[in-house]
């Protein structure tokens, strides 16, 4: 398993902001058809991990592979062409626009959209194809989480990242965005998601890694992390 | 409007956020069924209703001073179609806009006027103006890479300024390969005597001839940037100016787009001025100073940003609504026919519109009796009120022999009171309201009427703030919804 060539790859990643060392030596790696959550507390720099593997921010040394290609000099664009998709923290849908709208600029990087490929999605999520007319900022909380990961798929990603499912979401809503992800992962959909929600992200993870102050202090199966005693008492209050 | 059971559910319930555009869409009352009845309409029928209308102005009865006023309005649709593309898409403030028109005209005026002894071909100066004054936009677009929101706007802002004290102190201009300062722009007093456009032998020499073409690049324009709007480019653009950051994820590229808007923008522009350039047959650096572009603002901002019918519409209220206000007699109806549908539209029931009515005719009867008591000096009826309402009028409002003095006392009154009304509760807001309503015209037959054109922009900004203030979106913007 580790002679294949992961999809996303962190090596030994330091991130500043400043004069503040944000990221301390991140590594990271995430291979095809896994589902990998990324854990930790407030400020931990769970953010500021996937911004570096997205391109939003320069690390000042080490290196951020996509698919075993070099991309730490690149620009965010450039990266996602190479087939990662982003479902941003907060969703950040354009709210003054359709939904269908929202869809086809999630599908920019293909110049032609094949109408299956809109069938998919609507498939996986009945929701957005009922509101396909409406402006996205009228939807509901739920249903704007389902247009954004609906909007990333448009792109056909190899690797779907997502920062903070859970945010801004009723508890309930919550587990149904986790199903959802679940599912997703289950039809070959790679994913990396960053999460606070520890115990929802390891019941349904493959792999974790848990950040503490920049630094990746546990890593392994989801089973077993959500069974490490130290990981409960620290971040799953019990 | 009735209260359905979803009304009261209050906002933030998910099914009451969810059915929010369908509630919209099926909205009752006559406005609303019109509106459908319009939209249901093939979209040429829609865009042609308006248009022929247009074309047949200077053919049913119509003067010079009409067709100015439309070749004014082309120019200015042609300006906030421009714009449009760069704040209303985009999103970039660029409030050094006019500094393009401008360019665009005084281009035009160097390349065919005496000013350098140049008349080259119409056609051919129209080309270099609009490639030129594009490159001038991509400059200047250039700081938008890293500048966003306010800070672009300063950058801009001071282009714009810069361009008007360029204009006015290049005319004495020292070369060091010359002997002499050369007169680059003719400094305040501009370039005069600019040759008029001429195409294939045809010498727009008329107002009726520059009237039609405007019209004929107006619809060009028009059908560009609608056909803009439903691209992919469109889209993309149209997403870059409601979150950059979540563009930059989609990939779209941000700065090519943002480069590309100000460049064609800009382009739009040039064209723009080179027009006005020779319907003028001059260029004068004031025509290029804030004002312009407060009122360009106020068009596209009015209309609802972003929306071509709208950016149209709103061009089209900036430049006709001050002509209106030009002549007393109409802005005598259009104040009082404004106010008293204000009023009805405010109060929503049509128990309390008579009262109020009522109440002010009231209170005017009762001020009168008041003034003569106090032995106020006024003049008769006959002597002031002129038009259809004198009758109405002249017996209502006192009209006292010191007009001036009164009259800012009561206009000072009046803002006081409206201020003042907008902490009130409905309740005490509307037994206030025949008051005021009283001195509102009170104050403008007594005073405003005495400057109409001081009036007129005070008109302007009122009518502004309270459309603004009831609709913020603009009259055909779409509602910003805050995506949490």
């Amino acid at each position: 398993m580790t002679e294949r060539t992961p999809l996303l790859e962190l090596r030994d990643v330091n991130t500043y902001y400043g004069q503040i060392h944000i990221l301390q030596g991140v590594n990271l790696r995430v291979f095809e058809g896994e589902f990998v959550a990324l854990l930790g507390g407030n400020a931990c720099g769970k953010s500021t991990t996937l911004k570096t593997a997205v391109g939003l921010v320069t690390p000042k040394s080490g290196s951020v592979l996509i698919d075993g290609v070099e991309v730490t000099k690149e620009k965010p664009g450039e990266r996602i062409r190479r087939g990662i998709a982003v479902v941003p923290e907060n969703r950040r849908l354009f709210g003054p626009m359709t939904v269908m709208e929202n869809l086809q600029i999630g599908a920019y990087t293909r110049s032609h959209v094949p109408k299956e490929d809109y069938d998919y999605v609507f498939d996986l999520f009945p929701k957005v194809a009922e509101r396909r007319n409406q402006l996205a900022g009228t939807l509901s909380g739920g249903e704007q989480q389902m247009v954004a990961v609906a909007r990333a798929l448009m792109s056909k990603p190899k690797l779907l990242l997502m920062d903070e499912p859970s945010m801004g979401l009723s508890p309930l809503l919550v587990e149904q965005s986790f199903e959802l992800i679940d599912d997703l992962h289950r039809q070959g959909v790679s994913m990396l998601v960053v999460e606070q929600n520890a115990n929802m992200a390891l019941s349904v993870a493959d792999r974790g890694y848990v950040l503490q102050t920049g630094r990746v202090v546990l890593e392994g199966p989801a089973a077993d992390l959500a069974q490490d005693a130290e990981l409960r008492k620290a971040y799953l209050g019990r | 409007m009735s209260t359905t059971p979803e009304d009261s559910r209050g906002i933030g319930t998910d099914e009451w956020v969810a059915q929010h555009g369908e509630r919209a869409q099926r909205g009752t009352g006559l406005y609303a069924r019109i509106g459908e009845a319009w939209m249901g309409l093939p979209s040429l029928v829609r865009w042609g209703i308006p248009l022929l209308l247009v074309v047949l102005v200077p053919f049913a009865g119509s003067n010079d001073y009409i067709l100015r006023i439309g070749i004014n309005l082309g120019l200015f649709l042609l300006l906030a179609l421009g714009l449009n593309l760069v704040v209303g898409y985009s999103g970039l403030l660029d409030l050094g806009f006019i500094a393009f028109y401008g360019f665009g005209a005084y281009a035009y005026a160097a390349l065919a006027s005496e000013q350098f002894g140049l008349h080259l071909p119409s056609l051919l100066a129209i080309v270099i103006v609009v490639v030129t004054t594009a490159a001038f936009g991509f400059t200047l677009g250039l700081p938008s890479r890293r500048l966003t929101g306010d800070y672009l706007a300063i950058a801009t802002l001071f282009f714009g300024q810069m361009f008007v004290v360029l204009m006015v102190s290049s005319d004495a201009v020292q070369f060091p390969w010359m002997d002499e300062p050369m007169d680059l722009t003719g400094g305040a007093n501009g370039i005069s005597n600019v040759d008029q456009l001429s195409v294939l032998g045809f010498t727009f020499d008329s107002n009726l001839s520059y009237y039609l073409l405007l019209i004929v690049l107006v619809v060009l324009a028009t059908v560009a940037t609608k056909r803009i709007h439903f691209s992919r480019h469109g889209l993309a653009w149209r997403s870059l100016g409601e979150d950059s950051l979540a563009a930059q994820h989609m990939t779209i590229p941000t700065v090519r787009l943002k480069l590309l808007a100000f460049t064609l923008g800009a382009g739009i522009a040039g064209l723009a001025g080179a027009i006005f350039a020779s319907v003028q047959q001059g260029v004068y650096p004031s025509t290029f100073e804030l004002p312009l572009l407060i009122t360009i603002y106020a068009a596209i901002i009015l209309g609802g940003l972003g929306s071509i019918p709208g950016v149209l519409l709103g061009a089209a209220i900036m430049t006709i609504l001050p002509e209106l206000l030009r002549f007393p007699e109409y802005s005598n109806w259009l104040f009082l026919v404004v106010l008293i549908l204000g009023t009805i539209m405010y109060l929503k029931s049509w128990k309390l519109v008579p009262a109020v009515f009522a109440g002010m005719i009231a209170i005017g009867f009762i001020a009168n009796v008041i003034f003569l008591a106090i032995g106020v000096p006024y003049l008769t009826t006959a002597e002031w009120a002129k038009g259809p309402l004198a009758p109405v009028l002249g017996s209502w409002i006192f009209m006292p022999e010191e007009r001036v003095l009164i009259g800012n006392i009561a206009f000072v009154a009046l803002v006081v009171a409206v201020a003042w009304m907008s902490l009130l509760t409905r309740r005490t807001t509307i037994i206030l309201l025949p008051f005021v309503l009283w001195l509102a015209i009170f104050t403008w037959e007594v005073r405003l009427m005495l400057e109409p054109s001081i009036t007129r922009q005070l008109l302007v900004g009122a009518l502004l703030v309270v459309l603004m203030a009831t609709r913020p979106q603009g009259i055909f913007g779409k509602p910003r919804v805050e995506v949490l």
